[in-house]
């Protein structure tokens, strides 16, 4: 694990390790089931009012695709109008720079506290730990957010963090840990709560920190979009506001909001518009924080972008959809991905984000069936199970060339070096045919084969194999035609 | 329509390459033979090439994608020669159509990729040929039984084969076609992913049987026998008593046969 892994310290399990304990958990998935099936349907007829949703998929995708091919200029334009409009512009080349940045920004205001409103980024580099580490506590204000942060827990959807939990377990949690009394599991009496629990923190506080959905070079404005108005009140009520970003989410000109704020929230929430859409530029005398920071933070994107199938991964706008309808991401949840980034997009992100080589993520790419639920429903059109494909191309590659002697004698690498030998002369191939089927003879039993040995195992433990057949088709061609 | 005109003949005139994928060849022969039927019923001439072997979907899809390479030059080989290839698997098409030009780039071989782009377009999953191309959507097929149909992702979401299979299906005589609940989900099969993430894909297949036991169907079809050997071994362990058939199966069925 490289020093500046920011998703992990010490080495992370491997999907298929951390998927076998949320599968097993009832109360899990129903919760998911429920919530994914649930936006699936609403998201289906949110997309589905709109006649030129085809058109906008492409223009989103092409936008995308160019702020990706010009990153270096559209990344300078936009350094130059936020500090035109009287903001700050700071470079992090990785995780613990980002860090260090908020950090000391928050101390040289004498602030013990921050608020902050719901940022993958921030959760990408840890920034909460390290702020304790260094004396500041950070209270998360976005509910769900607020949710998994009284439980000590991380994020398991990039839209709705807390997706993993119902009413009941939240009650519980608040009257536990913000010392409600009499608190139902209604929803109003839930949010009641927090709000109490938060409005406090808002004016208090004097260091507001945030992520952001989009950034105009053009103009320099900075946008975040949310359901709850938190966010708002997060960047506009505390003197100071920093804003952490990712360098892909700069966009062109003010005119592509026109494309992307009708492709998020259909895709994300199913809703036509979304309640809180805030932008800001630069600070504006009486209105507003005081001070504004923008970080753009690289962490690992600039590597991203030099794999040019790969790369597509960096025109994602975080709408979750591809999580929504994936049905393994429904199944195991957020937690299994062991990132920041779960689902789909996860998947083909964090390994390139993080690099090959590390176990842990290297599994992700293989957390599919490739079914391509989530390349239909992408409003950007990443073309995920492409991506999927070529990342384990990459980490098979990556083991065969820098894995030493072991990786020649690991079983799977040997048994796809023989079957392909095989396949490539027909002779072979139907020689393997043969003793194929005499080989089963210990396995099938009654019929069917119940039971396979090694990784196979895996199958049979609750599948059936057919056996066999006496004649192959080839076998029947030959004798019922003739002809060889 | 695409490859030829029915109406002023009246009779089909057309060979084409069996491509009966690796799969089939040694676990499901009785697909392929019924495969042979429904084309040559039709008046399609079939040819079968001795050297075909397997498209490297497998090694490709999990990531050796450096040994799929000579097989991808193998498929180019054997079948360029034809009009047009037909095999009984989506999946196996899906990876020629779609996967193939991503191999040749891999390979670094122009030659090769034009190749590919040249032969993947003549080359169709048996539903989708039957309809879009020969404009057959009634095979004369008998088969009296209640089945339901499970779309499989790469016919549906990469080879986009649309409501081929079900056009085919409700002109079977005698058949009870039942639609099953989130049809378009995922069994749960997924090639390697079966294996190497063997606890979620059962997750999903449990999902899968429970719906195609909702439908009170003795059959489920689909247009590949990797996503029914996954469905049917569920079924088999838990002695449902639904059977798992292929498309061409059911397709190739006459009344004798019933």
């Amino acid at each position: 694990v490289k020093p500046s892994d920011a998703f992990s310290r010490g080495p992370t399990p491997t999907f298929e390790e951390s998927a076998k304990e949320s599968l097993s958990d009832s109360q899990l998935r129903r919760n998911l089931g429920r919530a994914t099936q649930a936006i699936r349907r609403k998201r289906a007829v949110a997309v589905e009012e709109m006649p030129d949703w085809e058109e906008l998929r492409e223009a989103g995708r092409a936008l995308k695709e160019r702020v990706v091919r010009h990153l270096d200029e559209y990344l300078l334009q936009l350094e130059e109008s936020v500090t035109r409009a009287g903001g700050e512009v700071h470079w992090a080349r990785d995780a613990g720079e980002a860090n260090r940045i908020i950090a000391g920004i928050a101390k040289d205001k004498g602030a013990e506290e921050v608020v902050k409103v719901k940022s993958i980024a921030t959760d990408e580099t840890k920034l909460n730990e390290h702020l304790q580490r260094e004396g500041i506590r950070a209270f998360e204000t976005d509910l769900a957010e607020l949710i998994i942060q009284l439980a000590g827990e991380t994020s398991s959807h990039i839209l709705v963090p807390a997706i993993h939990k119902n009413r009941a377990e939240i009650r519980e949690l608040f009257i536990e840990e913000l010392g409600a009394q009499n608190l139902s599991d209604r929803p109003s009496d839930l949010t009641e709560a927090a709000r109490l629990y938060l409005r406090e923190k808002f004016l208090a506080t004097r260091v507001g920190i945030s992520g952001a959905n989009f950034a105009v070079a053009e103009t320099g404005t900075v946008s975040v979009v949310e359901s709850e108005g938190n966010g708002r009140m997060c960047t506009t009520l505390p003197p100071v506001l920093v804003t952490l970003m990712g360098i892909e989410k700069v966009i062109p000109a003010w005119r592509d909001f026109e494309v992307f704020m009708q492709l998020l929230p259909r895709s994300s929430t199913a809703e036509r518009m979304n309640p809180y859409t805030s932008f800001w530029t630069g600070v504006s005398e009486g209105d507003g924080p005081r001070e504004f920071h923008l970080v753009l933070m690289d962490n690992g994107r600039t590597d991203v972008l030099a794999d040019e199938v790969g790369r597509q991964a960096l025109n994602c706008i975080r709408c979750s959809a591809c999580l929504n309808v994936c049905p393994v991401y429904e199944r195991t949840g957020g937690h299994a991905y062991n990132s920041v980034y779960p689902g789909p997009i996860g998947a083909i992100l964090t390994p390139q984000l993080v690099g090959i080589g590390d176990p842990g993520p290297d599994s992700l790419p293989y957390a599919s069936s490739l079914c391509g639920a989530c390349y239909e429903v992408c409003p950007v059109k990443i073309n995920i199970p492409e991506v999927l494909v070529h990342l384990r191309g990459r980490v098979v590659r990556h083991k065969q060339d820098r894995g030493g002697p072991r990786q020649k004698l690991d079983p799977e690498n040997v048994a796809m070096q023989t079957v392909a030998r095989v396949f490539s002369d027909t002779e072979l191939y139907e020689r393997a045919q043969r003793w194929a089927r005499v080989g089963q003879w210990p396995f099938a039993r009654g019929g069917s084969i119940g039971r396979l040995p090694g990784r196979l195992a895996g199958w049979t433990a609750v599948r059936d194999l057919g056996p066999i057949p006496q004649q192959t088709f080839r076998e029947w061609w030959r004798r019922d035609r003739g002809s060889v | 329509m695409g490859l030829l005109d029915t109406e002023e003949t009246g009779t089909i005139a057309v060979r084409v390459a069996l491509f009966i994928t690796c799969f089939n060849d040694t676990l499901f022969p009785e697909t392929g033979r019924a495969t042979v039927e429904v084309l040559e019923n039709l008046g399609v001439e079939v040819d079968f090439p001795y050297a075909q072997t397997c498209c490297g979907q497998m090694h490709f899809n999990t990531g050796y994608q450096r040994e799929a390479i000579p097989l991808v030059r193998r498929f180019v080989d054997v079948f360029e020669g034809y009009e047009a290839v037909v095999a009984p698997s989506g999946s196996c098409v899906s990876m020629v159509r779609e996967l193939y030009p991503m191999a040749a780039e891999l390979a670094g071989d122009g030659r090769l990729a034009e190749r590919v782009a040249e032969l993947g377009p003549r080359v169709f999953e048996l539903s989708e040929f039957l309809v879009k191309e020969l404009g057959v959507t009634d095979v004369g097929a008998y088969y009296p039984h209640r089945v339901t149909y499970h779309p499989t992702c790469h016919s549906l979401r990469m080879l986009r084969v649309g409501d081929a299979p079900l056009e085919l299906l409700r002109n079977v005589r005698g058949i009870d076609l039942v639609e099953i609940s989130e049809a378009e989900e995922c069994c749960g099969f997924g090639g390697t992913f079966a294996v190497k993430n063997a606890d979620t894909s059962a997750a999903m297949l449990s999902d899968k049987i429970r719906r195609v036991l909702d439908t009170e169907a003795e059959v489920c079809t689909a247009g590949d026998n990797s996503c029914l050997m996954h469905i049917g071994g569920g079924l088999s362990r838990l002695r449902a008593g639904v059977e798992t058939v292929h498309l061409a199966r059911i397709l190739a069925s006459k009344a004798e046969e019933g």
